[in-house]
């Protein structure tokens, strides 16, 4: 193996010849690139950036070349990762394909599966989506009632999602259903797979408070889902759904993030200026300070965990690390709030509340904190 | 690439510590300590066996005689001597010490003193505070110069084992005004110096420490250590090692708080069934358990940085005090609560590991101090 040093060395070299200008710069709300069929490119830089990195891989650095990805190891993922962040370079592609169905198709997967979908998510080709919660499922996940009736060489779905994250984008979902509706709660649960455009999908937005509407109502009614397109065994989805859920959990703890952001400390000068050196609100500066440090903690941690860890998948401790780093995220918002002080209000396109409102979600989606809190008392902690 | 996880020395220097201070010390021997009115303020007998396991010499490199261990395998010990509530000259002298004759001292000084730092044949204490609240760019005491040498003149306050220790490091200012950065110069003085009067004032903690009043006491040019009127940086070197394996200590204090709690958890009962079955008490406990993660991680940053001379290592170490002084806050009250009536009990141990958490927190700058100091190094 190429040592690290080396490594660095190259990688520097060819994101300084191929990271485009335009994308190294911090990346306002609105900008991600997230791929997919329909997916319309802020500019020729966003997408020259999304495919020069997916020719090498680097859209999934660590996944096997196999399957188009990067076949790095951690380490050279984490020197790639610290690379990007010097040059405050834009993720070149942000999307549940990466962060969730692809490393669950990498671990539970058919060959045949991996084949299909994997490249085509690194390539930023398709966008995915994912069918969890349902109006009577929400912290109760395993409560969903989508029935997938079995019609020999494929099922037949009916049933409802709800807050289904750009379900009215997406390409294709990962989606739970129920194939056996005799045996108890957590038996008898698949995750299949499906085409959006199947007939029988239909997605309707939700307008959140912060005016905008990245999660959808998805009605599934007599939609066709050919067997092979079952991740895993029938029947045993559950396991495949709670491995997917740490996945989850990682995405919305801001782990695994590649974009630089400026940091609070940064916007606070800019906002409230200095007076001898300190920023001239000192109650302000503690906050800003008090946050600060918690941030680095919580990067510390993942790093930390990252390291000690055997697998891809940080397991229980990613419920440490969801609730932390949403809390942080609220906490980070309502400070950003507090810099920019009425000027955050205004109602416009690029308003700081808009962030600061869809950052309440946080705590919420992918199991809320209490959740996160239970699962840390049971399975880590012991207590019954 | 310097990893968050221990190297395979660094884990030998845990696990033998673990073993042999959850074996020798522990709370009750502390308590042994506070009820015998020993004036010291540690057992002799574990301290010299700390000796015997070459401890004093973790730090002092190879050639003069030490280990040369890292700050990493030295912030295990420190954690451990949290979990175990160890109380001995070893932070003063093989961290304190240790750190100053290598960073600061001549090849002199280094030879004369470091080999028997570390056969535990000197003890080292560190006189700089001389007020309540830690505040480095405040000094007073002086030293003047004279034809021999220098005249040292001034008190100290709050100095830990110097009540206890052969060796002082003396902070006194060499030119400028109280509150000037420069100016400051560092000097080795026996305690045992003719003009030195020492009186020793009982902490919660068990751990007495000294107020040093010294008065025209005299140092040869050949007792300052590092450069005349630089000895600011030195001063701050040394701060910043010390609040880093401080956090070390309080982190252990806080696992151990956390661990005793958690077990009372599981096997207290009331209403017929564990205590740890309700969700409002296994709420706050995962949230502990959380904060304890975090601060764990910025530990072994911090005691990474060291090693690495890392040039934020200042800033990381006065984030992490931040982190770990209102982590070992919570861990401590948090023990209290959720053991109940007894928590506050002094035939109970929780108390003693309260009493050391909150001297740890202060000495040399409690969170608010340190709060202030990171943005400082952050720039606003």
């Amino acid at each position: 193996m190429q040592d690290d040093t080396a490594f660095r060395q190259e990688t520097r070299t060819w994101l300084a010849a191929n990271c485009p200008a335009s994308m190294r710069s911090y990346m306002p709300v609105g900008e991600t690139c997230s791929g997919g069929r329909h997916f319309q490119f802020i500019s020729d830089d966003q997408k020259v950036w999304m495919q020069r990195m997916a020719e090498r891989g680097w859209t999934a650095p660590t996944w096997p070349t196999e399957y188009g990805g990067g076949g790095l190891t951690k380490q050279h993922a984490k020197i790639l990762h610290d690379e990007l962040n010097a040059i405050t370079a834009r993720s070149p592609l942000t999307s549940m394909g990466l962060s969730m169905i692809g490393p669950a198709l990498l671990e539970f997967g058919s060959e045949e599966l991996k084949q299909q979908h994997l490249p085509a998510i690194v390539r930023g080709d398709i966008r995915w989506c994912q069918g969890y919660s349902e109006p009577n499922a929400g912290s109760d996940l395993a409560g969903l009632q989508a029935k997938a009736e079995d019609r020999g060489d494929h099922f037949i779905v009916n049933g409802q999602k709800v807050w289904t994250t750009y379900a009215d984008k997406a390409d294709w979902m990962f989606c739970l259903v129920r194939t056996d509706l005799n045996s108890a709660k957590h038996s008898g649960i698949s995750l299949v797979l499906f085409d959006m455009t199947t007939p029988g999908v239909s997605a309707r937005p939700i307008l959140l408070i912060s005016g905008s509407s990245p999660f959808c109502e998805t009605f599934l009614d007599d939609v066709r889902v050919e067997k092979n397109q079952v991740v895993g065994d029938i029947n045993a989805g559950w396991s495949i759904a709670k491995y997917l859920l740490t996945h989850e959990r990682e995405m919305i703890g801001g782990i695994g993030s590649t974009t630089a952001q400026k940091t609070v400390g940064a916007r606070a000068i800019d906002a409230v200026g200095l007076r001898e050196g300190r920023l001239a609100d000192e109650i302000l500066r503690g906050e800003v300070a008090d946050w600060e440090i918690d941030f680095m903690s919580h990067q510390l941690t993942t790093e930390r965990v990252r390291d000690e860890s055997t697998s891809s998948s940080l397991g229980n401790a990613s419920a440490m690390l969801k609730l932390y780093g949403t809390e942080l995220n609220k906490r980070r918002c309502e400070l950003l709030l507090a810099l920019e002080g009425l000027d955050a209000m205004r109602w416009d396109e690029s308003s700081e509340a808009r962030l600061w409102l869809r950052s309440k979600g946080n705590s919420i989606e992918g199991g809320t904190s209490e959740i996160q809190l239970n699962i840390i008392a049971k399975r880590i902690l012991g207590l019954g | 690439m310097m990893k968050l996880v221990l190297d395979n020395e660094e884990r030998m220097v845990r696990d033998s510590a673990e073993l042999f201070l959850t074996d020798t010390a522990g709370p009750s021997l502390l308590r042994e300590v506070r009820d015998s009115g020993n004036p010291l303020g540690y057992a002799e007998p574990l301290w010299q066996q700390m000796i015997d396991l070459g401890w004093p010499g973790i730090l002092v490199p190879e050639e003069f005689d030490g280990l040369g261990f890292s700050q990493v395998a030295m912030g295990q010990i420190m954690e451990q001597a949290g979990m175990s509530l160890a109380s001995s000259p070893l932070f003063s002298t093989a961290v304190l010490g240790a750190t100053a004759l290598t960073f600061a001292g001549n090849q002199q000084q280094k030879t004369e003193f470091l080999p028997k730092i570390a056969a535990g044949d000197l003890t080292f204490a560190l006189a700089v505070d001389e007020t309540a609240r830690h505040n480095a760019d405040h000094i007073r005491t002086v030293a003047n110069k004279t034809d021999q040498g220098y005249s040292l003149t001034g008190s100290k306050c709050f100095v830990v084992n110097g009540q206890s220790a052969d060796m002082l490091i003396v902070a006194a200012r060499t030119s400028g005004s109280d509150t000037d950065k420069n100016g400051i110069s560092l000097f080795i003085i026996a305690s045992e110096s003719a003009g030195i009067e020492s009186v020793t004032t009982s902490m919660m903690d068990s751990r007495p420490v000294a107020t040093i009043h010294l008065k025209n006491v005299h140092a040869d040019e050949s007792q300052r250590l590092g450069a005349l009127d630089q000895g600011g940086a030195t001063l701050a070197h040394l701060l910043t090692v010390a609040n880093v394996h401080l956090t070390a200590e309080l982190l252990g204090i806080s696992g151990e708080c956390f661990k005793r709690t958690l077990a009372y958890l599981k096997d207290r009962k009331q209403f017929g069934v564990a205590i740890g079955s309700f969700q409002a008490l296994q709420h706050r406990a995962a949230l502990l358990w959380v904060e304890i993660e975090l601060c764990k991680s910025g530990v072994i940053k911090a005691l990474r940085a060291l090693d690495a001379e890392d040039k934020d290592a200042a800033l990381l170490a006065s984030a992490i005090k931040v982190k770990a002084c209102k982590t070992a806050e919570l861990a401590t009250n948090e023990a209290i609560q959720m053991h109940g009536g007894i928590g506050m009990t002094d035939a109970f141990d929780v108390g003693f590991f309260i009493k050391r958490a909150r001297v740890a927190q202060m000495l040399f700058g409690d969170c608010r101090y340190h709060l202030n100091k990171f943005a400082e190094y952050s720039g606003y």
